[in-house]
Order: structure tokens, then C-alpha cells, then sequence
């Protein structure tokens, strides 16, 4: 009978060497995110073309190509804010990361003039048609992840400003980044899908 | 034990009042605490739901019975079936990945202990919103009560013009809730175990508790997006006016079914697996033998939670699918049984020429093997189209899924806290009570549902409010209502046995059951910081090199 409060045993050679946590929640809350976009993904590509009464998709949707170019553009910043960061280039981040959120800005501006000529000029509201009530969801869903990544993007900014982000951060930083590419790349699958597929 | 008691600020012995102790329990991060709260909570949701289903048992006692009114009885097998999967399954699996993956995998917390905490409150005010129905779901139109549309809420049952009232909302709300507390739970216990193993622990020397509860858990991620998903739509449906499930628009009711499915047949195996879990580990300690082909039950419990993402529309084979559909989904149902019947052969395997021990753990255990037997036979039998086609929604249905959920999920879970509640409560649980406990619960649990079965042969409709006399029902009825007071009485005396040895239950010591396992290497209940010196692992079996210098495991692994 051990009545010892450890274990202590032979410890074997070599290193031990397991992979960082934050890595591994971050990969597992993509998949999770993947999977709930795929269930709106799923919904959208069902409902194509099933619509009883108009506007359609190719009556009212234009090509987001702007758009495209600002989320697209910005997973690139971030990249090069995080490069600057690593090289310990304070000033170069600051813009770098900024830029980023601009483009993130950006992004979100041409979904709201997009959104807004659907609504007035062309009477498509999520309770028009079943396209309207698809595209509204999936296109939301993926908005509400910009918003969110937005917001963290913001915070990092707002405290960086501050000076409190350091190199102790940097792991934290590379996860926001990941995140925000995972945001960039769900965009890649609903232009696919929206505009390309549904159109 | 006490040497290696050290002392931490604030925290001090037995001599805390009860509002300190509440008050700790609020703050706390700590994973054995949050995993007894969640496993704690649960019990009360078992009760609870429990209650509901003998109040279903002695509506159906005999025939044209007016104990429960129509609606009534609505509400309650809608609520005994959520609470029973998402407020009590869902949180003791991770009550038991939570207090125990840690222990296993030699380290002292979860990786992300705030947000593990955060998971707790989420599906604790999750199941405290669907039960707030009953007095907030009236609303202003004074339509509407307890969720009333089944547990798996089928459009267009629950579009807004036939479920007035705020029912249905309560429902997906609390759920969503509750499903966030389970996604952060799941991505903590994955983190945990991939960043968090004691030097030496490598993937493959796990113990196939965590192995097990790591494919759970990715399950969970896997599966839960589904319903969260096919929730956020219906409230859109329902509050923005959309039409994803409005046939009047062209939208589809039968693709709520895919979707609902699609998160509903892997949660069953997201509840199954931890039972093998703790079947996995409880069977080699008292058959005195290491698990019999641990690659193979590893590489089993991957293809079951691979295969289970495919098996879905076995629940709709009477929805009108094609005869491509109906085929796939017949023979990946068929397909899930092989790994399932492997990991049977692999307990029978470790049992075999074992030195068995017939304590409580043990017993339970071998009841799930007889019980999960059937259950997986007759799953398999409703997985052949044209029986499916003559016994859904039968009372066969019902009692199939009750012997997977009671007979095998609920045995594996009730041999779990026999094994592990001295260790964490440092005493154990009256041997005496355990038996009536086990034996009254197999009686009563065989009394109703290998009637059931019958009953459902001969054609009784599941969700029934009342039948005819005269239908060859009746003696089945009661009979399985008699079981289900035997099944009452037994969780009662599990339920006094609990709240009695945590003062009188004989002293455990740190390893009751002569077991291989980390967490047995720490005294009972584990201190605060689980292990006083980090432990370091050469084997599967660490505890059995420990115990036998002369000939360990890692000679041969």
C-alpha cells in the first residue's frame, strides 16, 4: 500500500515535449465553429433555387469582389503584424495590427451597403423568401465572427497603445491570428457558396 | 497521508461555516470540484426527470387513466427526455472527465480552469431556464408551459402557429446554453489531455478512461454544432419570420429531422462512451488482469465515434427517403455494431481466466455487459428497413433505447461511482445498501423494459397519453410500471447510500480496490493540488511498477 501523496518514478531520457494548450483549444474551437458552419452551409445549398416567390439570387446579388479584397488583405496584415511583433518592431505592429482592424472595418461597411440596398431597394429581408431567410443567416453568422474578431483584434490594440503587450503575449497573439484566418477562410467557403454556387 | 498535507492560505480544515463553503463552491476553479458539482447536479436533474418518468408509468398503469391530463403528460416525456440527455447525461460525463482526467493523466488542474467553471454555470443556468418554463413560458398570450414538442422538437411542431406561448423558445434557449457549457467543457478536456500529460504519459499509455473520454469529447464538438445550428434557425423561423422549416415557403420540415439527427445519433454514443470508459477500467481491477487488446479498444472506440457520424437517418427510414438513403444508413448502422461487438470481446477477453472480484463496481458492470448485449441486438434489428418501417415509434423503440441509456449507459455510470466515490470522498459506499441498490434496479429495470419490448410488438405507440382496455396491453403495463417503482426505490437507496457513507461509509485509504491507475496513488479525496510531487510514468500501469519492482509492466510494453 502506498500511502504517499506522489509518484515519484524514474524519470526516462530524453525531453517531454507536448504541444501548448492554447494551440490545442484553439484548433478544437475551429472545429466546432467548422461544423456549425457547415450545418448553414448544408441549409443554404438545400434551399438553392427552392425560393417560391422572388427576388432571386441572380435578380439582386452582385459579386462582393471589394469586399473579398479587404477580408482577404487583412489575414495578410495580421500576418505581418505578428512578424513585426516577433522582431520586437513595436511602431511596425501598431500599424500593422491597425491596418488589420480597418480592413476588418472595411469588410463590415460593404456588408452593410450590400445589406442595405438588398433591403430597400430590392425588398429582400431574412422573412421575404427562403433565399433571403439562408442568405441572411450564413452571411450573418460569418458577420458575427468578423464582429467578434474585431472586437479581440480592438482589445489587443487598445492595450498595446497602453504598452501591455508584450513578448509574454505572443503566443496569445499567433491565436488570434489563427482565429482571424479561420474567419478569412469560412469567408473563401460563403462567397463559394453565395455568391458563386447560389447565383 | 497527512505528511504531505501543505498548507494553503484559505484553505483550512472542517471548521469552515456552510456560507464560506457555498461561497467556495461559487468561486471555485478547482477541477475536482467542479466535476463532484456538475456529477452533484445531475443527480438532483436524475431525480427529478426520474420522477416524471414514473408519473408517465403510473399514468399508463392500466388503461383509460386519468392521473395525468393529456398536456400534462406531453410536457413531461418532453422534459424527462431532455433533462435525461442534456441535464443529466451530458454533465456527468463531464462531471467524470473532469474530476478524473486530471488524476489519470498525473497533473494538477484542467488547462483552462476559469473556463471550465464558466462550463459548469453554463449548463447549470441552462437547466435552471428549461425548468423555469413551467412559470415563465405562459408569457403575455397565456399560451404555452413546460416544452411540450418531444426532446427531439420535429417541425412543424414547433413553428410558431402551433406552439404558441414561449415553450419551445425555453427550450432552444436552455439548450443553447447548455451546449455552450458543453462545447467549453469538451475543448478543455481535449486541451487537457494533448498538453497536460505527467512525463512518460504518452498518448498510448493513457488509460483508456481518458482515450475514451478524449473521442467523447471531440464527438461533442463534432456532433453539438448540429443542434445549436438547426436552434439558431428555428428561432429565426420563429422570431424573424424565416422559413427554414415552413413548407408553406418551399422551406423543409424532414430537414430538421437530418439536422437534429445528425447532432441526436452521435450523442448517443457521446453518453455510451464514457460508460465503456469506466467499464474499460473497472473490469481489469477486478478481474485482477491488464485490459485485453488495448490498441484494438482504443482503434474500436475511433471507428465507433467515426462510423456514428453516419448512421443518423436510421431514425428516419419512415420520413420517405430514397432506397440509396435507406440502404446507406442501414448498413453503417450495421457497420457501427462491429466495433461495439469488439469491445464486448475485448471484456469478455479480460475477464476471461481473471481472478474476478464480485464487488459493486464489478457487478454493475457485468449487467451492463448482458444489457448492452441486447440492446446493441436490438438496435441492430432496427436498423433492418422494413422492421424499422413496422416498429417505429413503437414501444419497442422505446424500450431498445431505454436498454442502450438505463441498462447500459446508467450501469456503467453507477459502477463508476462505486469504483471512484472513495476516492473522492475518502470513504466507501455501504456494500450493503449498494446490493439492494443494484438488485432491486436490475429487477425492476428487466420488469419494465423487457416488457416494453412486447408491448411494442404488439403495436402500442410510443408518446401514448392512455389506450383502450382489451388490446393486450394492459398486463404489460403494469408490469412495466411495477418495474419502474423497483427502479425508483433502488435510486433512492443509492441516493441515501450517497448522502450517509460521505459521514459513515468505512475509511478507504488511498487505493480501496488495488488498482494501477495515478488517481490511486494520491490519498482520498485528492488534496487541493492532486499530487505532491509530480508524478512520472513508464507504463500503462504505473501503480502496478510501483507495487511489483520485481517484475513492472514496462519491461514488456
Amino acid at each position: 500500500m502506498i500511502n504517499d501523496a506522489s509518484l515519484p518514478l524514474a524519470f526516462e531520457p530524453g525531453g517531454w515535449n507536448l504541444p501548448s494548450s492554447r494551440k490545442v483549444a484553439l484548433v478544437s474551437l475551429i472545429l466546432t465553429e467548422t461544423t456549425l458552419f457547415s450545418i448553414f452551409v448544408a441549409a443554404y445549398l438545400f434551399y438553392v433555387g427552392k425560393s417560391l416567390t422572388g427576388p432571386m439570387p441572380r435578380d439582386v446579388l452582385a459579386l462582393p469582389v471589394l469586399a473579398t479584397i479587404f477580408l482577404l488583405s487583412s489575414s495578410v496584415t495580421v500576418v505581418l503584424a505578428e512578424r513585426a511583433f516577433n522582431r520586437d518592431r513595436v511602431g511596425l505592429f501598431k500599424l500593422f495590427w491597425f491596418a488589420t482592424i480597418v480592413l476588418a472595418g472595411l469588410f463590415l461597411t460593404m456588408t452593410v451597403v450590400e445589406w442595405r440596398k438588398l433591403i430597400y431597394h430590392d425588398g429582400l429581408t431574412i422573412s421575404t423568401n427562403l433565399f433571403g431567410t439562408t442568405f441572411y443567416s450564413l452571411v450573418g453568422l460569418h458577420a458575427s465572427h468578423v464582429v467578434v474578431g474585431m472586437c479581440l483584434l480592438s482589445l489587443v490594440f487598445v492595450l498595446s497603445l497602453r504598452g501591455f503587450v508584450t513578448i509574454m503575449h505572443r503566443e496569445r497573439l499567433q491565436m488570434i491570428s489563427w482565429y482571424w484566418h479561420f474567419v478569412d477562410a469560412v469567408w473563401i467557403v460563403v462567397f463559394t457558396v453565395v455568391y458563386v454556387i447560389g447565383r | 497521508m497527512a505528511t504531505q498535507e501543505i498548507a494553503l492560505p484559505g484553505v483550512s480544515g472542517s471548521s469552515v461555516s456552510l456560507i464560506e463553503r457555498l461561497h467556495g463552491l461559487v468561486v471555485t476553479v478547482d477541477h475536482k470540484k467542479l466535476g463532484l458539482m456538475y456529477i452533484g447536479t445531475a443527480l438532483i436533474f436524475l431525480v427529478i426527470a426520474g420522477l416524471m418518468a414514473v408519473s408517465i408509468r403510473l399514468q399508463l398503469v392500466i388503461p383509460n387513466n386519468t392521473l395525468l391530463e393529456p398536456d400534462v403528460f406531453n410536457r413531461f416525456f418532453t422534459m424527462h427526455g431532455t433533462s435525461m440527455v442534456f441535464l443529466v447525461g451530458m454533465p456527468i460525463i463531464a462531471g467524470f472527465g473532469n474530476y478524473l482526467v486530471p488524476l489519470m493523466i498525473g497533473t494538477r488542474d484542467m488547462a483552462f480552469p476559469r473556463m471550465n467553471a464558466f462550463g459548469y454555470w453554463m449548463f447549470l443556468f441552462g437547466g435552471l431556464l428549461l425548468y423555469f418554463s413551467y412559470l415563465g413560458a405562459p408569457g403575455l398570450a397565456g399560451h404555452g408551459s413546460a416544452p411540450d414538442v418531444g426532446w427531439f422538437a420535429y417541425a412543424p411542431l414547433t413553428a410558431r402557429a402551433f406552439s404558441r406561448g414561449h415553450s419551445t423558445d425555453y427550450w432552444i434557449l436552455s439548450l443553447l446554453l447548455a451546449s455552450v457549457g458543453s462545447t467549453v467543457s469538451a475543448i478543455n478536456v481535449i486541451a487537457t489531455i494533448f498538453a497536460l500529460r505527467c512525463p512518460g504519459m504518452k498518448l498510448m499509455r493513457m488509460p483508456l478512461l481518458v482515450w475514451l473520454m478524449l473521442v467523447t469529447n471531440f464527438m461533442i464538438l463534432l456532433a453539438l454544432p448540429g443542434l445549436s445550428g438547426a436552434q439558431i434557425m428555428l428561432l429565426i423561423d420563429r422570431y424573424l419570420g424565416g422559413h427554414f422549416f415552413d413548407t408553406q415557403a418551399g422551406g423543409s420540415a424532414v430537414i430538421w429531422q437530418h439536422f437534429f439527427w445528425i447532432f441526436g445519433h452521435p450523442e448517443v454514443y457521446i453518453l455510451m462512451i464514457p460508460a465503456f470508459a469506466c467499464l474499460s477500467e473497472i473490469i481489469p481491477v477486478f478481474s485482477r488482469k491488464p485490459i485485453f487488446g488495448y490498441p484494438i479498444m482504443v482503434g474500436a472506440t475511433a471507428m465507433i465515434g467515426l462510423i456514428s457520424v453516419s448512421v443518423w437517418a436510421h431514425h428516419m427510414f419512415t420520413v420517405g427517403m430514397t432506397s440509396v438513403g435507406n440502404t446507406f444508413f442501414a448498413i453503417s448502422t450495421f457497420m457501427v455494431a462491429v466495433p461495439t461487438g469488439i469491445k464486448i470481446f475485448n471484456w469478455l477477453g479480460t475477464m476471461y481466466g481473471g481472478r474476478i472480484r464480485l464487488e459493486l463496481p464489478m457487478l454493475f458492470c457485468i449487467a451492463f455487459l448482458f444489457q448492452f448485449l441486447i440492446a446493441g441486438l436490438t438496435g441492430v434489428m432496427l436498423a433492418v428497413v422494413p422492421f424499422n418501417w413496422q416498429l417505429t415509434d413503437s414501444y419497442f423503440v422505446v424500450a431498445h433505447f431505454h436498454y442502450t441509456l438505463v441498462g447500459a449507459f446508467l450501469f456503467g455510470i453507477f459502477a463508476g461511482f462505486y469504483y471512484w466515490y472513495p476516492k473522492a470522498v475518502g470513504r466507501l459506499l455501504d456494500p450493503r445498501l449498494g446490493l439492494w441498490h443494484f438488485w432491486l434496479f436490475v429487477i425492476g429495470f428487466h420488469l419494465t423494459f423487457d416488457t416494453l419490448h412486447f408491448a411494442g410488438f404488439l403495436g402500442m405507440p410510443r408518446r401514448i397519453f392512455t389506450y383502450d382496455a382489451g388490446r393486450g396491453w394492459d398486463t404489460l403495463n403494469f408490469i412495466a410500471t411495477v418495474g419502474a417503482l423497483f427502479q425508483a426505490i433502488a435510486v433512492l437507496l443509492l441516493a441515501i447510500n450517497i448522502v450517509r457513507s460521505v459521514k459513515k461509509g468505512k475509511l478507504a485509504g488511498n487505493d480501496p480496490w488495488d488498482a494501477w491507475t495515478l488517481e490511486w496513488s494520491t490519498s482520498s479525496p485528492p488534496p487541493d493540488y492532486n499530487f505532491a510531487t509530480m508524478p512520472a510514468v513508464r507504463s500503462r500501469r504505473p501503480l502496478w511498477d510501483l507495487k511489483h519492482p520485481e517484475d513492472p509492466d514496462w519491461k514488456y510494453e
